[in-house]
């Protein structure tokens, strides 16, 4: 790690952030900043300009009005929404993993390791699941090793069961890397369970806090009526078996190697029903 | 002894066809995975514009064409940008006002009698040993540059916003494969005509598919199979007298259907994933 790692100062600094395209106001006057090692996750009704702002803060879109600071040294691993291969493009995922940068074999079947497809890297990317799809994403994201791990909807195409997995993985790679992730996501309860900070986004920044301030806050309340307030604490708990990539249920033996950990992960319970 | 071989039209015939093939099959796959069919259609076009400015100026006409060729590639990503006209819409605008403005304007040069159908359909058997060296030109500048520029817009391709927050400059990389198509257009009008010019990138492209497990593969086989067309095309149209460009087109045709009726088994594949 170098220096100027260790300091506190933000890994985004977004000030004033306005963005009008095609004479249509998306973002107004929105400021956000993204310590390190921390979980940020941008919410919002759809059409609230999440993704907009993604952009803005990537730098792929330039803003109108405002300017977006980015701490120097700064590495961002990205992982869009989600990416279709067209399938006449004879693609496997370890070609698609070194499309920017080369690395050897074992460097990558350790990353495919981490997020627990190490069995994909010679499949065709067309080939994968959705949620096959999301792990090789985000593979492909931490090769970079970031210190920034930008997440549009992260757990998009996921079933519910393997929506918490995701969540969890993503949590897990923040602990042991020490990286900030910057995440969008419509799906409430999963993810605010594992932010450090919450913005909810319309247009403008409603309110912005620790998750459980967010979630009382009136603002928030008006924008997602029928989220329940202390739902967000249900997921938090620690269980006895984990759901692995299909979705069947393993028992926890006491050392816990069954592939999960000590801590409580968000995970959802009620509607999950293990498939086969 | 070359130079013997070279005094036949024969040989320059098909030597022009094989080097004009060799980079416009590689460039194919690329149009191909990008869903440019038509956005090279429209580009192919425009080049009958670029060969009546070039007799207006007296320039070079590969040269004119190569120019006129970037200039409209460039309109079009602007105007595409602009969002108010679906694209397809604004191609078929394009693509036929190109052509027909083309047409106009290379009949209205005074004293100059420009056989049309040469331009349009090919004229493969005339071509001479100066317009072996401009094809020469032409297409290795192009492969040099897909060389150069395969990484970058192969990640282009896979993923346009991955790729520009992974630092690919993605302007400079359009502008290069905008650069390339024109490129090949020049160099190929002569081989198949304005007119056919897509077929010769995206139909051995599309054969070489089924042979192809990575994108190089797929790439270096749409060379070789567009050589391979060629060949045939030239030996069929001396055979049966039929025009060269269009008999090149039905042998890529032919090709493609007989790779697609194989069953799956029989097919080589080439090397591991």
């Amino acid at each position: 790690m170098s220096a100027p790692e260790s300091d506190h100062s933000p890994l985004l600094d977004a000030r004033d952030i306005s963005l009008e395209r095609g004479g249509k106001l998306i973002l107004d006057r929105v400021s956000v900043q993204i310590p390190p090692a921390e979980v940020a996750v941008v919410i919002g009704p759809n059409g609230a300009g999440k993704t907009s702002l993604l952009r803005v803060l990537l730098g792929l879109w330039q803003p109108t009005r405002g300017q977006v600071k980015r701490r120097r040294g700064l590495r961002i691993g990205y992982m869009p929404q989600r990416l279709q291969i067209e399938p006449v493009l004879p693609l496997s995922v370890r070609r698609f993993l070194t499309l920017r940068q080369r690395a050897p074999r074992a460097e990558l079947v350790a990353h495919l390791e981490r997020v627990g497809v190490p069995h994909l890297l010679d499949k065709p990317v067309q080939s994968l699941s959705g949620g096959e799809m999301q792990r090789v994403l985000l593979a492909r994201a931490l090769l970079n090793r970031p210190n920034l791990l930008v997440l549009d909807e992260p757990a998009q195409g996921v079933d519910i069961v393997g929506q918490g997995e995701v969540f969890r993985l993503i949590d897990d790679i923040r602990r042991e890397t020490g990286c900030g992730v910057l995440m969008v996501s419509h799906d409430l309860h999963l993810v605010m369970a594992g932010a450090d900070a919450v913005i909810c986004l319309n247009q403008h920044v409603c309110c912005t806090g620790r998750p459980e301030e967010v979630s009382r806050h009136p603002e928030y309340q008006r924008l997602f009526p029928t989220a329940d307030v202390q739902g967000i604490g249900i997921y938090k708990h620690d269980h006895n078996h984990v759901h692995d990539l299909h979705g069947e249920v393993h028992d926890l033996d006491e050392n816990g190697t069954g592939g999960s950990h000590g801590c409580g992960h968000a995970h959802h319970h009620g509607q999950g029903t293990p498939k086969r | 002894m070359i130079e013997a071989w070279l005094d036949d039209f024969l040989f320059r015939a098909v030597l022009a066809g094989l080097m004009v093939a060799a980079v416009a099959g590689p460039l194919g796959a690329f149009v191909v995975w990008r869903r440019m069919a038509y956005f090279g259609d429209t580009i192919s076009h425009s080049a009958l514009l670029g060969v009546a400015l070039g007799f207006l100026l007296g320039m070079n006409l590969n040269l004119m064409v190569t120019i006129v060729c970037v200039a409209i590639a460039v309109l079009l990503v602007i105007l595409q940008r602009r969002q108010e006209l679906a694209s397809d819409t604004l191609l078929g605008i394009l693509a036929h006002s190109a052509l027909s403005l083309g047409i106009v304007a290379v009949t209205f040069i005074e004293g100059l009698r420009v056989d049309l159908m040469a331009y349009l359909f090919g004229d493969i058997l005339a071509v001479g040993t100066s317009d072996l060296v401009a094809i020469a030109i032409g297409g290795g500048i192009a492969l040099l540059l897909l060389v150069l520029l395969w990484r970058p817009l192969l990640a282009l391709t896979v993923h346009e916003e991955l790729a520009r927050v992974e630092g690919v400059p993605v302007l400079a990389v359009r502008l290069g494969l905008m650069l390339l198509i024109a490129l090949v257009i020049a160099a190929a009008m002569q081989v198949v005509g304005v007119l056919l010019i897509t077929a010769l990138m995206i139909i051995p492209a599309a054969s070489a598919r089924r042979f192809a497990s990575t994108p190089e593969q797929m790439a270096f086989l749409a060379g070789v199979i567009g050589m391979l067309v060629v060949i045939a095309g030239v030996w069929g149209s001396f055979q049966y007298d039929t025009p060269t460009g269009p008999t090149i087109v039905v042998a890529a045709m032919l090709g493609f259907i007989l790779v697609h009726l194989l069953p799956a088994r029989l097919l080589p594949q080439f090397g591991g994933r």
